[in-house]
């Protein structure tokens, strides 16, 4: 891992959450309504495991994709404008918060009825099987959403005909309000694709570079033309379900536990100037970890004024973003048939 | 005694006096127990019943919604709540092929006490995955009840009744009615769960409606008042059966009929009543039946775009206007 590509997760982590906390606050004054369903607490997923990937491979997603869609590439302003309803938005403002797309850069969209993911995911899938393509497919979805029948039905096929996906759990331990011993009889996701015969991992989803380790490690089976992979990243959603949603069904202590283990304060201090002990080396593990770490010490990469100019940045780009999306024009009805007939080639049926 | 509740409050009231009475009733869905459910339709609930009768289940609608379809066949009434009608596509199965079906392909031999809960509707810029209603699919499918309820009153009535048949019921709830209030009397006999009732009575049009639109016509038959024009306004109640004798009577009085609905105007719930309203009166109508119905075409995340794609109380009284108009 060299220089620029730590400082590019670091960028996207921090992006991801500043872009996030403002949300919360344009939803407190009415610019983004609806479902609203943030991300904090899950950045190291959504940079690890894109961050492995080619531009070439397609990535499916949920209702909670903002922050996929920005380490994506999408532009901040255009998904902001889209959570503004406005024309300007990736989705046109047909589509919302829970309905980012951008085929351009192949992200595929956030679904919002669970389960839908999987179906989306093989389908593409298939076509780069079909066609002997060198990409892959991503696809997220949450621990809830394993126990919906499409998930045992699409990795069926998916192994049975060895198609490019990989499967990536975000694992935060909660279907909305219930937790996930009360809604699995396997709490332990990455197990269940042994059923299938399909190779899984479960990796700590606080740490961005064992994601990112991890996804590298599978896509390189997947495009080896060895058929699907599943990843379960452990990690936890700091806020509630939604903004409907205060979350008051987990014990503050849990709560606190998991914001101890913050998956941007753990990015920060692999980049920190603190000499770690050997000990600390040690049960770092990973190479990747390492080489970065020791990498960041010898060059001095990051250096507390090197992070406070990060962070001004991105908050510069948020602050872009916003302005972008109060600034787009709004869509007009008839954007909304043009959207809806968009494959009619202009033909005018009555 | 009547006194004002809202709706959701009228619900999750006549759920604990139908588990206080039969230990043979019991609720499953998402997040309706610890939660409280997403709408607090079953509040409080799990703490006084226990989990086996008030069960959080995973999200697995298709085989929870056929697990109630098992429970009723052994004479449980098992009430089901799906979170919103557009999660209850992917029960469909367990709804249309086992629910309905089944206490027919058994020559009439099985009960099926389901009682299947499910909000719906526009609600607010929830986008086109969760702003649908489903009323035109359910209505095509013989041997299910849809309930329509439009006040705490009717919510109470219709939910007990459901659960009390033998039938399989869907209650189609609308999610931006859960805290409308209005009077509620435990004690008040209820009417027939189907029947039709005229909310406010008028000699010169008859609003047909259901639901939240109802409530809309009802507010637009004020202000057609204001202008000369007296509108019948009935709430249907029921979509399946339908109470036709009710629109029947007071089309004879009014000689014509509008028909509001937030759906989909294409082969919809509004087109089904025209067709049957027209093959019952049409000596009496003097303009063919009128349809105000939701824009064909999936609910747009943006709040103004979704607006326009319903119909509002200021569409309703321009549809009433040029309907008069048409007929005189
Ligand atoms: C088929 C379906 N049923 C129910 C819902 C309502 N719902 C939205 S999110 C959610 C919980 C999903 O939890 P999980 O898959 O763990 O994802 P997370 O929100 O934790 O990221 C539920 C039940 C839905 N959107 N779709």
């Amino acid at each position: 891992m060299d220089k620029r590509q730590a400082l590019a997760f670091l960028h996207d982590m921090l992006l991801g959450r500043r872009f996030e906390e403002r949300c919360a606050e344009e939803y407190m004054k009415g610019n983004i309504a609806g479902f609203l369903h943030l991300y904090p607490g899950e950045e190291a997923v959504a940079v690890g495991v894109i961050h492995a990937c080619e531009t070439s491979d397609y990535i499916v997603s949920t209702y909670r994709e903002h922050v996929h869609a920005l380490v994506r590439g999408v532009p901040a302003g255009e998904v902001m404008a889209e959570l503004f309803g406005k024309r300007g938005g990736c989705s046109r403002g047909m589509g919302g918060s829970m309905h980012l797309f951008d085929p351009q850069r192949r992200f595929m969209g956030g679904y919002a009825i669970v389960g839908e993911t999987y179906p989306v995911a093989i389908g593409l899938g298939y076509g780069i099987a079909m066609k002997d393509l060198p990409e892959a497919v991503i696809c997220f979805f949450g621990d809830g959403a394993v126990n919906q029948g499409t998930f045992h039905e699409s990795l069926n096929m998916a192994a049975l005909w060895k198609l490019p996906v990989l499967f990536v759990c975000e694992n935060n331990q909660y279907a909305i309000g219930t937790e996930i011993h009360r809604h699995s009889a396997v709490p332990e996701v990455y197990k269940r694709a042994a059923a299938y015969r399909i190779p899984a991992e479960r990796v700590d989803g606080m740490d961005v570079l064992e994601v990112h380790r991890a996804t590298e490690h599978a896509l390189q089976q997947i495009r080896a033309g060895s058929g699907p992979q599943l990843l379960e990243c452990l990690t936890y959603r700091f806020r509630g379900h939604s903004m409907a949603d205060p979350g008051h069904y987990r014990p503050p202590v849990e709560v606190k536990a998991h914001q101890q283990t913050d998956p941007l304060e753990l990015a920060l201090r692999e980049l920190s100037l603190v000499y770690p002990t050997p000990e600390q080396i040690a049960a770092a593990g990973p190479d990747a970890l390492l080489k970065l770490r020791q990498y960041c010490f010898d060059q001095g990469h990051l250096h507390e004024e090197g992070f406070e100019e990060l962070e001004r940045q991105v908050q510069d780009e948020v602050e872009a973003a916003v302005q972008f999306a109060l600034e787009a024009p709004e869509p007009t009805l008839d954007d909304a048939w043009q959207a809806l007939y968009c494959n009619r080639r202009g033909e005018i049926l009555i | 005694m009547a006194e004002e509740v809202l709706i959701w409050q009228a619900l999750n009231r006549a759920l604990d006096e139908l588990m206080a009475a039969d230990e043979d009733v019991f609720i499953l869905g998402e997040d309706v127990g610890l939660y409280g459910g997403s709408y607090r339709v079953t509040e409080g609930l799990y703490a006084k019943y226990g989990e086996w009768r008030v069960r959080d289940t995973p999200i697995s609608e298709d085989s929870f919604t056929g697990l109630g379809v098992g429970a009723a066949l052994m004479g449980l009434r098992p009430v089901v709540e799906i979170m919103t009608v557009n999660f209850a596509l992917l029960a469909l199965d367990a709804i249309i092929n086992m629910a309905a079906k089944v206490p027919f392909m058994s020559g009439g031999r099985l009960p099926m006490g389901l009682t299947i809960r499910t909000p719906g509707g526009v609600a607010k810029q929830l986008a086109a995955q969760h702003s649908q209603r489903l009323e035109h699919t359910l209505m095509n499918v013989p041997g299910l009840r849809i309930v329509v309820p439009a006040t705490p009153q009717d919510a109470y009535w219709q939910l007990k009744q459901a659960v009390l048949s033998d039938e399989p019921v869907i209650v189609l709830e609308h999610e931006l009615l859960y805290f409308h209030k209005g009077p509620l009397d435990p004690t008040a006999p209820p009417p027939p769960p189907h029947r039709a009732v005229v909310r406010r009575p008028g000699r010169d049009l008859t609003l047909v409606a259901y639901s939240k639109m109802a409530v809309l016509a009802g507010q637009a038959a004020e202000r057609l008042a204001e202008q000369g024009i007296e509108a019948e306004v009935i709430d249907l109640r029921s979509l399946s059966p339908i109470d036709w004798q009710t629109c029947v009577d007071s089309v004879a009085r009014t000689h014509r009929v509008l028909i509001v609905e937030e759906d989909c105007r294409f082969a919809g719930a509004g087109a089904e009543i025209a067709a049957d309203l027209t093959e019952r009166c049409f000596t009496q109508l003097e303009a063919a039946p009128m349809r105000l119905a939701g824009l064909d075409m999936p609910t747009p995340y943006n709040g103004t775009l979704e607006a326009q794609t319903i119909p509002q109380v200021d569409d309703i009284v321009a549809a009433a206007h040029r309907l008069v108009k048409e007929a005189s």
